[in-house]
């Protein structure tokens, strides 16, 4: 399958256009609608390589949560999007289609506090497990004191 | 879904129950209840140091010992960022802190010395104290570098140690980012110095800029 072809398929599949050019491909959707475009990223576009999982904090827009997948046989990626909301931290986990998530989403709860539903082993995977609050939060107060050492 | 992580139960540090440095410095000088052996000792030292002319025989003592120790420096191979590698080299042939006594050893067990290299992070803090709490008296903590001064570049993220002195005390300063092993160096001569005026018993005078 090359880019073009997965470019159809996600139109045919989602009704969504994707954007960027060329093999790196983007594409946005609501929640509700993100496992349904991580499974058909996964079975009929053939990304099987979980490259990252990441988020944005928007403020008041809410979390926007970012993962990208590749196929490396055909050499394209796509690059899946979805704005959570104001205040909404929940968000489907994409844990049962890449292995590769479960540690990625295990950081992204520990930055950002989202509850990734259906994830195994959600805890903190880089600060202490004593730690209060979520850092990568544009809320989080850069002085925020956490005892004993600062 | 509401997850809940484990809590662990990290006894609180011994030092936050200080205010200050010098309060510490007290704390950790003092010995403990029921030392008999200690308090015989000191009563001696100090009946010989208010005895007339006793004082030439504490001193002389304490010279002997100072320079027993000041010669014999073994800091414990503790390295936790970049400056580590200007540790190594200064730990090396081109450098090399052996012709001043200092071994660099693999123990905390057997160290006189800490040189804290680099960034303390919140989550390595308690790991820093421990292997400070490991070596044995009398010990002396040098900070290495921007980060371990004060936080550095680093100071205003939000898991930083603002300063190594916020979790162990410190001797000597060294600053630069990365400090050179000269830099280093001449921290340790200074380091030197300070342990060459160390008094346990009588007055301890105020170390001079020299370095000896």
């Amino acid at each position: 399958m090359t880019s073009e072809q997965a470019r159809a398929a996600i139109q045919d599949r989602l009704g969504v256009t994707p954007g960027g050019e060329g093999a790196a491909l983007t594409v946005t959707v609501p929640p509700e609608r993100w496992l349904d475009l991580a499974r058909t990223a996964r079975t009929t576009l053939g990304c099987a390589y979980f490259n990252f999982s990441t988020a944005v904090d928007w403020k008041d827009e809410g979390l926007e949560v970012v993962a990208r997948v590749e196929n490396l046989d055909a050499g394209f990626a796509v690059t899946m999007k979805t704005r959570l909301g104001p205040g909404v931290t929940t968000c489907g986990s994409l844990t049962s289609l890449w292995r590769g998530a479960l540690w990625m989403e295990r950081e992204g709860y520990d930055m950002f506090g989202i509850r990734y539903e259906g994830h195994p082993d959600l805890r903190r995977i880089l600060l202490p497990q004593d730690w209060e609050g979520h850092p990568l939060l544009k809320s989080y107060a850069v002085d925020t004191p956490h005892p004993p050492y600062r | 879904m509401e997850v809940k992580a484990p809590v662990p139960q990290i006894p609180p540090a011994v030092w936050t129950e200080f205010k200050d440095l010098q309060e510490w410095e007290k704390h950790r000088q003092a010995r403990p209840e029921g030392d008999k052996h200690s308090g015989l000792f000191e009563a001696v030292t100090d009946g010989i140091y208010n005895f007339p002319g006793g004082f030439v025989v504490t001193s002389l003592a304490d010279g002997f010992l100072n320079w027993a120790r000041k010669s014999s420096v073994w800091p414990v191979t503790f390295g936790l960022a970049c400056c580590a590698i200007e540790m190594m080299a200064t730990f090396a042939s081109r450098f090399d802190v052996e012709r001043l006594g200092m071994v660099p050893w693999a123990s905390p067990r057997h160290s006189d010395l800490m040189i804290v290299s680099g960034t303390v992070t919140i989550k390595m803090a308690p790991m820093l104290k421990r292997i400070y709490d490991q070596m044995p008296d009398p010990k002396w903590v040098v900070s290495m570098g921007s980060c371990a001064n004060s936080g550095g570049p680093f100071r205003h993220g939000y898991h930083v140690v603002k300063g190594v002195d916020r979790v162990v005390p410190v001797d000597v300063y060294v600053p630069g980012c990365p400090p050179p092993p000269e830099s280093l160096l001449n921290g340790l001569l200074i380091l030197q110095d300070q342990i060459a005026h160390f008094r346990k018993s009588g007055h301890r005078p105020k170390p001079s800029a020299k370095i000896d």
